[in-house]
């Protein structure tokens, strides 16, 4: 569904990310860990056009990435959630909610899937007519993953999605994103520090020392790797 | 604001009324048609203002306003005087071409933020003034004078705007149409903010590469945004040319892009109609503190800080800030 050959990307000549090579596969959940600074953030700015790659290719259902506007990247189906719970702090829920589905085009189903969002989340619906800067931590992360599902994506990129959150909503912060990708057949990028989790839900995994994916393979198999349990996965049982 | 709807055009209603007839039958009552002049400059400056406030509904603080009424003032002067055209054909042009100026001056710009962006556009306004010395066209230093006053203005045979040149009170009708504009103005303004440019505005404001990542075209919607802003500054200083009858390369200097900037602070930058009301206290507070005499700019001046010390959010906010808590 997407692939990312040989990608490199420097900004103002740091090196972010040196010949990156990954892909994914329709209705697969990927996992993508690594230290602070490894590039985590630098792919998923690359797949949506925020930062220019220097060289390499990106497809995305058989098409070049590399050239198209951030705009048209989400009409395709892919949709980012960035890191550090980024609401529009003076715009209530709802409205918050609203500018997810800026790019769709059937505006006659944006309604139905604004209900689907609050029946999976219902805190936000108490909290509909509220400014998002006022929400908690744990409900702006529903708030901003409720926004990229507004736009009815194909392809969710999930910039860690359980920073600085308790652990018990970090579970159902996790089971949101198994049920994302189950029931509604959307593809899932996931980065996370919280390697422990994210190996946990996700089929395959990259590891990323920076700039380069340094291990690569099936989650359960990382999940007991000698390397990825040293590096990633430190003293936590 | 949670006013309902009908306080509002009540509001909208009553300051019609006030505009409209109020003031023009109390100067004809009062004998002092000294005041045309000075409303009819506030409300074409009100529209400079509006412009401005624009800009900073994207989050860009905009110095440069002056710039833009210079240039306007300056096509519509050219046309009637070179071209012979009507004023009021050179009124939309001088609107669209000062849009036109802004573009090519937004592309590389707008990408600033902050003080980098308010600086650029600081300096816009000395480089338009310069400009003007220099070009012949604009005749330097001497300015276009002696502009004739705006020709009648029809419709398939039915006269709009009668010839100011052969009227008796060619003051009331520059205040009359001035305020249609300015009417014209805000109710454009307030449109846009309630629609979902408007919303595509305040997201931009509030954080722009985000609103770049759920697929806002942001440098498109900055562009649009600064063309409009522009667009009413052109307006505001093709109008202030007419009635002035000419346009030197000082008829808006630094001075007036600060104060279009400081309308909108004052009158307060989350409401609409904010500039309309900076304008026209701070346009009156100048005149009024002439008393004062050389002690004018100072006294203007630390007022200035205090209101902006003591309401960050305007002088609207005074009466709307309970409210405004509440509803967003
Ligand atoms: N806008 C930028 N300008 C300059 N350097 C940047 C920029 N963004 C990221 N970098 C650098 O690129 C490298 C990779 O950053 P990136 O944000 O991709 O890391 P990350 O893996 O997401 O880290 P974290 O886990 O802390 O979010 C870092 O060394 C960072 O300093
Ligand atoms: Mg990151």
């Amino acid at each position: 569904m997407l692939e990312l050959k040989d990608v490199e990307l420097y900004y103002d000549h740091v090196y972010a990310l040196r010949s990156i090579s990954i892909y994914l596969n329709q209705g697969e959940t990927v996992a993508l860990i690594g230290a602070n600074g490894a590039g985590k953030s630098s792919i998923l700015k690359a797949i949506t056009g925020l930062a220019k790659i220097h060289s390499g290719s990106m497809t995305y259902q058989g098409q070049d990435l590399t050239q198209l506007p951030t705009s048209t990247i989400v009409e395709r189906g892919i949709v980012m959630v960035p890191e550090g719970r980024r609401v529009f702090p003076f715009l209530s829920v709802s409205d918050n909610l609203k500018m997810g589905a800026f790019t769709r085009t059937d505006k006659g189903e944006i309604e139905a899937s604004m209900e689907s969002v609050l029946e999976r989340f219902p805190r936000l619906k108490e909290r509909f007519r509220q400014a998002a800067g006022t929400l908690s931590g744990g409900e702006q992360q529903m708030l901003v993953i409720g926004r990229a599902l507004m736009a009815k994506p194909k392809l969710l990129l999930l910039d860690e999605p359980s920073l600085g959150i308790a652990p018990k909503l970090v579970q159902d912060i996790a089971r949101a994103i198994v049920n994302i990708n189950r029931n509604e057949q959307v593809t899932v990028l996931l980065v996370e520090q919280n390697s422990r989790m994210a190996l946990s839900i996700s089929n395959r995994a990259y590891a990323l020392t920076t700039g380069k994916v340094s291990i690569s393979g099936d989650s359960r198999d990382m999940l007991h790797d000698e390397r990825v349990k040293a590096a990633y996965l430190g003293g936590e049982i | 604001m949670n006013l309902t709807l009908k306080s509002k055009l009540l509001i909208a209603g009553g300051f019609l009324v006030f505009v409209f007839l109020f003031i023009p039958f109390f100067i004809s009552f009062s004998g002092r048609s000294d005041f045309y002049f000075t409303l009819t400059s506030v409300a074409l400056l009100s529209i400079a203002s509006a412009g401005v406030w624009l800009t900073f509904y994207i989050g860009r603080i905009n110095i440069g306003q002056g710039a833009f009424s210079l240039i306007g003032a300056y096509v519509s002067a050219i046309l009637v005087m070179k071209a012979g055209m009507n004023f009021w054909l050179t009124l939309p042009l001088a609107g669209l071409f000062t849009a036109f100026v802004s573009v090519l001056i937004g592309l590389p710009i707008l990408r600033l933020k902050g003080v980098y962006f308010a600086m650029i556009t600081l300096v816009l306004t000395q480089v338009v003034t310069l400009t003007a010395l220099a070009l012949p066209i604009t005749n330097g230093a001497r300015g276009i004078v002696s502009i004739p006053l705006p020709r009648e203005l029809s419709v398939f045979g039915v006269t709009l705007i009668p010839d100011l040149g052969t009227m008796d009170n060619p003051k009331l009708a520059f205040y009359l149409i001035s305020c249609v504009l300015m009417v014209l103005t805000y109710w454009v303004l307030y449109r846009l903010v309630n629609s979902r440019l408007g919303q595509i505005c305040r997201s931009m404001q509030q954080n722009e590469e985000l609103a770049s990542s759920i697929g806002i075209n942001i440098a498109y919607v900055r562009i649009i945004v600064f063309a409009i802003s522009s667009f009413f500054g052109g307006i505001g200083g093709s109008m202030f040319g007419a009635i002035a009858q000419s346009v030197y390369p000082s008829t808006f200097q630094v001075k007036d892009s600060i104060d279009f900037m400081l309308n909108c602070f004052l009158g307060g930058l989350g409401y609409v109609f904010g500039p309309l009301l900076g304008t026209f206290v701070l346009y009156f507070g100048w005149d009024l503190l002439f008393i004062l005499d050389k002690f004018q700019l100072l006294v203007y001046a630390s007022i200035v800080i205090i209101l902006m010390r003591f309401l960050p959010n305007g002088l609207l906010s005074i009466r709307f800030s309970n409210l405004r808590r509440k509803s967003d």
